[in-house]
């Protein structure tokens, strides 16, 4: 396969998960905002989600303070924002354009219709009361990909190549979803543990769609570092940083087993695999939760950098 | 114009009769049902996202060409000299091309201006002396041939560089089996289908002499923001083999590779559809950012095939175009069975001072430009388009030619208001590989407006199956 085709592939599979993901951190975002109407806090609640979704540079060349109106349209509909969703759903598209004979039918047409809806969105899409509505949209159509590339296509190197795009984003995102309450402030008056701190690791449980998880997994009140604990070291959550990193050394194995070779992907993507399959909860919290999830953050570029040097170009 | 044109599918009660069956059927079918047809068909088109992209307008940028539903068809008997015809005429070219970068006899024997080979832009001094796989320049060949009267078909141009069309010529046929199984149950239709093997099985038979095995073959194509992508991709897919762009191919020790995901994959044939100037930075243009850096050296140290060869756009120059038939003739020592339309070369004085003063009467065109661009329909002109162009003329002679209107043969067509006859032209495709061989029939294009000439696409033209039927 060009290595081209390959990049594109993999490309058009984060990109579509990111779509999804930055719809996710808004819907936290929006959970938080609408929890507290405190003037103190808002801002930083909002300054959280414009950090975990890796778009200060672009927010702040244009807006001073964040709040609801601004950062919606900057992560949602802002062409000179790449990761807005706007942007992101037109990468897509044009990725998908460039191999379209790579692609199922059933992928192309998700992906063209979904641009093609994108392209009609009107301003009230974008109000504070029709955002959610496309939020869920956003997460549908991602999800309706997913299932076609599940469904439809050859388990052969383009498959493989999709997935590690899909898997390397979405670990990219839950571990910045997991760090938007880092910089949420809880005001003076809350304590660390209050209620506010509860609604708000309810509300990032509920953007990955794991709050009833919590429940069967643990049966207990939300606790932090049990939250922390779904999201990094579970292997039944799909959407966990282990989960993710298993399902990329599945994937490179089966690209390595096809060419009869290895390289450098496999070495990092298999280190950190294996730090979070033996790693412990407490221990991540003693070196500070932060820390560990921006450590992850960087680990996960150097290997998506692996990935590309040694397949994609 | 209309009126006295010549109709594909006759006048009257009697009209040819391998329409017969068609007439009836145009009869007997009631119009909303044809309109419902031609919606049917545009649903296709777009969902295949079949679309051509026009650089001038703005606008969707991915149109669709509009296609018409009723088939052109031609019998063997026409088919039969037209397919001679077209063999003859892209040998003699080849034969040309061969001698221009080789002997050149045909300028020493004094049957074309020297400068006017020499001094053109599509001549490409690189390729002097290079002996080329086969011997063969123009594997792939689009001829233009329009039709005046019964056994009266003229060849209007040849393009041997990179001719486009020929996925609308297959699609179409798609399409029409899909929405007539009937029509095709009582005509005995030639299969176009096959093409993409053909040309696949063309390209593999001229891999350099050192190839060993399994040819590995590539189309390079300029990127999805050429209006051909679609073709491009379409022709790639049905023959099995890598689209790639200029950044995919590298050239090392004179030997082209892709990068692909299990590291470099060397190429031997290099189906290109993309000019001359882009092809490589260090020889051409240095400026392209679509080319490949060393493909001319590797070129020349013959380790790969490039088809249509560089330089092979020196024969299809429309004012070397005048000079086919004496080809025909000095190559091949036969007489053209396609004869050329009759041309006035600006270069020449008189034909010069002809064509100013009959502007109102030809058909002016640029003998560089291509896809209906830079021309001038005389009798559709305005007065005030006619005093520019004389200008023009003036200014550059060498740059012009000029033609009388033909009274292109007309093909019913479903336009607005019903059936009525359109303006055809037809744009079969050649290949030249080890022999010659071309898929029965080709493009039909229609001037969908009504008296209109230009048929091409970039002007508002549309496109037909045309069907060769037997019997």
């Amino acid at each position: 396969m060009l290595s081209r085709t390959a990049d594109s592939l993999f490309w058009l599979a984060r990109y579509m998960e990111r779509a999804e993901n930055v719809a996710r951190l808004l819907d936290v975002g929006l959970r938080m905002a609408s929890l507290s109407s405190n003037p103190e806090t808002d801002a930083s609640e909002w300054h959280s989600t414009i950090v975990s979704a890796g778009c200060e540079k672009t927010f702040y060349a244009k807006h001073e303070t964040p709040n609801a109106t601004n950062v919606v349209s900057h992560l949602v509909r802002d062409p000179d924002n790449p990761s807005s969703i706007i942007s992101c759903l037109a990468t897509v598209r044009q990725n998908a354009r460039a191999v379209r004979t790579a692609l199922t039918t059933d992928m192309w047409e998700g992906v063209n219709s979904t641009w093609i809806e994108a392209r009609q969105l009107k301003d009230e899409n974008f109000s504070s009361e029709g955002v959610r509505t496309l939020l869920e949209w956003v997460k549908e159509r991602s999800q309706r990909f997913g299932g076609a590339v599940s469904h439809t296509m050859l388990r052969s190197d383009a498959y493989w190549f999709v997935r590690l795009g899909t898997f390397v984003e979405r670990a990219d995102n839950t571990a910045r979803i997991l760090d938007v309450k880092y910089h949420v402030l809880l005001p003076r008056s809350e304590n660390i543990g209050g209620i506010l701190d509860y609604y708000q690791w309810t509300a990032i449980l509920r953007s990955v769609s794991a709050l009833r998880a919590y429940h069967w997994v643990y049966r207990d009140r939300l606790q932090p570092w049990h939250v922390a604990d779904l999201l990094i070291l579970r292997a039944e959550m799909p959407r966990s940083l282990v989960s993710c990193m298993g399902e990329i050394v599945t994937y490179l194995d089966r690209i390595g087993d096809a060419y009869g070779k290895r390289g450098e992907a496999h070495r990092l993507a298999g280190g950190i695999h294996a730090q979070l399959r033996y790693g412990k909860i407490d221990r991540i919290f003693q070196g500070g939760l932060h820390e560990f999830l921006t450590g992850f953050i960087d680990q996960n570029i150097v290997l998506g950098a692996e990935i590309r040097r040694q397949y994609l170009t | 114009m209309p009126g006295v044109a010549f109709d594909e599918m006759g006048e009257g009660e009697q009209g040819r009769p391998q329409y017969a069956q068609i007439r009836d059927w145009l009869r007997a079918t009631p119009m909303d049902l044809l309109a419902q047809k031609r919606r049917e068909a545009e649903f296709v088109f777009r969902r295949t996202g079949i679309t051509f992209a026009v650089y001038t307008e703005g606008g969707d940028p991915d149109r669709l060409i509009p296609f018409d539903i009723i088939p052109r068809l031609l019998d063997a008997a026409e088919w039969n000299l037209l397919s001679r015809g077209l063999e003859q005429r892209v040998k003699a070219l080849n034969a040309f091309l061969r001698d221009t970068y080789g002997a050149r006899e045909f300028v020493r024997a004094g049957k074309i201006p020297e400068a006017l080979v020499l001094q053109n832009p599509g001549f490409e001094a690189a390729m002097q002396g290079l002996s080329l796989a086969g011997g063969v320049y123009t594997h792939v060949s689009g001829i233009d041939v329009v039709r005046t009267g019964p056994g009266e078909f003229y060849v209007l141009e040849d393009n041997c560089r990179t001719p486009s069309g020929v996925s609308y010529m297959l699609e179409n046929r798609e399409v029409m089996m899909r929405l007539f199984p009937e029509l095709f149950g009582t005509h005995r239709v030639r299969p176009v289908s096959h093409y993409p093997e053909e040309l696949l099985h063309t390209l593999r038979s001229v891999a350099p002499p050192a190839c060993m095995g399994e040819p590995t073959v590539a189309l390079l194509t300029p990127g999805s923001y050429n209006s051909a992508y679609y073709e491009h991709s379409f022709l790639a897919d049905e023959m099995g083999i890598e689209l790639v762009e200029g950044p995919d191919l590298m050239v090392d020790d004179l030997v082209v590779y892709m990068r692909t995901t299990r590291g470099p994959q060397r190429v031997d044939v290099i189906y290109r559809r993309l000019d001359d100037p882009y092809l490589d930075p260090l020889s051409f243009r240095p400026d392209t950012l679509l080319g490949v850096p060393g493909l001319m050296a590797a070129y020349r140290a013959g380790t790969v095939t490039i088809a249509n060869a560089v330089g092979a756009g020196v024969a299809d120059d429309k004012a070397v175009y005048c000079y086919v038939p004496d080809m025909i003739r000095f190559f091949l020592g036969e007489e053209p069975l396609l004869a050329n339309v009759p041309t006035w070369k600006c270069a020449e004085q008189d034909d010069c001072r002809y064509v100013l003063d009959h502007l109102a009467e030809v058909v002016v065109k640029d003998v560089h430009g291509s896809g209906g661009y830079g021309m001038l329909v005389g009798p559709h002109a305005s007065k005030a388009e006619r005093e520019t162009f004389a200008e023009k003329i003036k200014a550059r002679p060498d740059r012009y030619i000029a033609q009388p209107t033909l009274s292109l043969s007309t093909c019913p067509t479903f336009v607005e208001n019903g059936v009525a006859p359109r303006h055809v032209d037809l744009r079969p495709f050649v290949l030249y590989g080890k022999e010659v061989r071309i898929v029965p029939g080709g493009l039909t294009r229609v001037a969908l407006r009504q008296g209109s000439l230009v048929v091409n696409s970039s002007q508002g033209g549309g496109t037909k199956d045309t069907w060769v039927v037997d019997g």
